[in-house]
């Protein structure tokens, strides 16, 4: 069973503002049966001010689908639509202290779904460019469809250039060989029956990061570290962690994990997804390890 | 308020029983069945034994027919890929398309590796059609691999029968039983099953422990090549607590067969009946005449299983659910997806598996329970009215994308 937050099984037990609403004006659509999620957000908006002065719910899902639907309204009731199109799906999912890997795609049809009955309210078109597929690397949540994107439109080859562009299989590993596959297929693709894949023109992508020429200095090197550690800092704070910098020892990095991070089965992951960062601002292989493996001192 | 456990195909709870006999196993009897001491004389014993209850209750001829493995999936993938390597001859593996992903995700993988893997259909009860698997027979084909009862359904295959059918052409048979030994009979010895798997902890036996049966004669290449064991067929030391433990599980099915099909049948039908005759728009999925007596699997339409199971669980009962979210793909499951129930209601699949243990009194408090759980989910969907099932769902509900 999911490992899901006290938050989301209250909200699936009691939700707020279900059932449809009578003087709604903005109403949106999404998911569908087949997809096994689906969710019609109901806005009930003061034409003056554009307040949302109620908000309900009806959705056919599963419990964090429930869940986010009902975190959703009690979000944007007294919002203003402006207001309300700034709600992230990740500022859904922090409202419910967080989601499973696999259903944070129930916050993002939470927040296609405000987005559609904004819309609605405002008599505009809205068009989703959202496609999910499977599920290829849990620790950072990523999907065949943005992997396969991304080696399509970068022309990548290997999982560590798809680590480098996605961060997927960047944490345990264990879904390299997935990456592989999707690479494999877009190979295939790419020769074509008879065609001649045409020479990557100039690609409109980031560029990568290219090492630094010369070798860093042991105080160039700390104050790059850091860097990453301070770029890192806001989404481990998000789910009530930290991490300082403990030691830096030729090719190892020493950290302190703190808070909720330490001892989290995610530690890994995290560690992981530090690394990488490191590997690219440095330009060099680097090991980021736990402080609780530095060796001791003799 | 004591739980309700309903989900015995997922895995079932050790007999207090076979605990006590594995015990000493791990203690006084702690030896290595190979060595020539006192210490390791008892544990070979002991392992003969077991290897005989086990046989007893497969109606193997031979006890050396018995293989002890680490589970199910070991089993299976030891039994495929002896057939083919032992046959290099023939490269074709025939399977059904609601197996077990310990098969199905195999055969992908052989498929990956250039063998040919013919997939049987099946029709909307979860039946296959005999006639399209006897066209698929020839002399190309390593082995038929074909699971006696389905694990979601309960749905039982004619696998005696299929394997005659393979057996007239000079090919193997392989059964994966993990969910019917010890709920029905079977017996071997008068069948032309060449390989069957089976799993202990489907049976009141520990996890980490399960069978190949592999029929006197049938051309083998083992998966573990290293010591002598298991006749140098499945190397590695014996997990000697774990087989006594299975031994003594096989012996306990064997003796309570009869109420595993009377009995614990009886409950099912009740339990079925019950929630069938409260909640409008469910109906029972798979061959509801032919299947194993302990599983009933009911798809309740408009409403997410997830859900259904989480509220359950409330209430202090296990299930399980064929619902896409509760395995965190984004499909529902291959099996009802396999004998096309529409999404509508293939979302909304819940198992109960009952065994032995359950009782009377847990029956009726799950009947109680379910159709309020229902309504309460069905007044969340967008699918469905306070009349029932909105008119045309598909066009009440109209998305941006779909």
């Amino acid at each position: 069973m999911w490992e899901y937050s006290d938050k989301v099984r209250e909200h699936f037990f009691n939700p707020r503002n279900s059932g449809p609403l009578e003087e709604a004006n903005g109403i949106g659509d999404v998911g569908s049966i087949q997809c096994g999620d689906a969710l019609r957000l109901m806005l009930k908006v003061e034409p003056e001010t554009e307040i949302i002065l109620d908000a309900h719910f009806q959705t056919f899902g599963c419990g964090s689908a429930i869940a986010s639907s009902s975190a959703l309204t009690e979000m944007v009731k007294g919002m203003t639509l402006d207001q309300a199109l700034e709600v992230s799906n990740q500022n859904i999912a922090d409202y419910l202290d967080g989601l499973p890997p696999e259903k944070m795609h129930c916050s993002v049809m939470g927040r296609e779904a405000l987005q559609a009955a904004i819309a609605n309210y405002r008599g505009e078109e809205w068009s989703d460019d959202h496609e999910e597929g499977a599920l290829i690397c849990k620790c950072f949540a990523i999907d065949a469809v943005m992997i396969e994107d991304v080696v399509k439109a970068n022309d990548l080859h290997t999982v560590e250039e798809v680590t480098f562009y996605t961060k997927a299989g960047g944490g345990c590993a264990a879904c390299h060989e997935g990456i592989e596959e999707i690479l494999a297929k877009v190979k295939a693709e790419r020769a074509g029956p008879g065609e001649v894949s045409p020479p990557p023109a100039c690609p409109a992508t980031p560029e990568a990061p290219r090492p630094p020429s010369a070798k860093l200095t042991l105080v160039q090197k700390i104050k790059k570290i850091e860097e990453v550690l301070e770029s890192v800092r806001p989404m481990l704070q998000r789910d009530h962690g930290d991490v300082e910098l403990a030691d830096v020892q030729g090719k190892k990095i020493y950290v302190h994990l703190k808070g909720a991070c330490s001892g989290c089965m995610m530690e890994a992951a995290t560690l992981g997804g530090i690394q990488q960062k490191m590997i690219e601002t440095l330009g060099e292989l680097v090991q980021v390890l736990p402080s609780s493996h530095m060796p001791v001192e003799a | 308020m004591t739980p309700i456990y309903l989900d015995n195909n997922a895995t079932t709870r050790v007999d207090p029983a076979v605990v006590e006999a594995m015990l000493p196993f791990f203690t006084e009897h702690f030896g290595n069945a190979s060595s020539i001491h006192a210490f390791g004389s008892e544990v070979g014993k002991a392992l003969k034994k077991a290897r005989s209850q086990v046989q007893a209750l497969l109606g193997a001829e031979h006890d050396s027919e018995i293989i002890f493995t680490s589970c199910g999936t070991e089993s299976d993938s030891t039994a495929i890929l002896s057939a083919l390597k032992a046959q290099p001859d023939r490269n074709t593996v025939i399977t059904t398309n609601v197996e077990h992903p310990a098969i199905l995700t195999l055969c992908e993988w052989l498929e990956k590796e250039g063998y040919i893997v013919h997939k049987l259909k099946v029709d909307k009860k979860g039946r296959i059609d005999m006639d399209e698997y006897k066209s698929l027979l020839n002399d190309r084909v390593a082995v038929v691999s074909a699971m006696w009862a389905n694990n979601e359904t309960g749905t039982i295959f004619p696998v005696v029968e299929m394997a005659e059918l393979a057996a007239a052409k000079g090919i193997m048979f392989h059964t994966d039983a993990v969910q019917a030994v010890g709920k029905i009979p079977i017996d071997l010895k008068n069948t032309k099953i060449d390989m069957l798997s089976l799993s202990g902890h489907k049976l009141h036996a520990p996890k980490g422990i399960g069978v190949l049966y592999l029929r006197r004669g049938c051309r083998f290449r083992p998966l573990l090549r290293g010591g002598h064991q298991e006749r140098g067929r499945r190397a590695g030391t014996e997990n000697s607590a774990s087989i006594v433990a299975l031994g003594m599980a096989c012996e306990l099915a064997q003796q309570k067969m009869d109420v595993e099909n009377t009995e614990v049948r009886r409950l099912r039908d009740k339990l079925e009946k019950g929630i069938l005759s409260q909640v409008t728009h469910c109906f029972p999925t798979g061959d509801v005449t032919n299947r194993l007596p302990n599983t009933s699997n009911i798809a309740f339409e408009y409403i997410e299983g997830e859900a259904i199971l989480l509220l359950l669980n409330k209430m202090g009962i296990a299930g399980s659910s064929g619902s896409a979210c509760t395995s965190g793909s984004l499909e529902p499951s291959h099996v009802m997806r396999a004998m096309g129930i529409p999404y509508t209601a293939a979302h909304g699949t819940i198992r109960f598996s009952l065994s032995v243990y359950n009782t009377e009194a847990e029956i009726d408090r799950v009947i109680e329970a379910v159709p309020p759980i229902v309504a309460q989910l069905r007044k969340l969907s967008p699918y469905w009215t306070d009349k029932g099932p909105a008119t045309n769902p598909e066009a009440a509900f109209a998305p941006t994308y779909a």
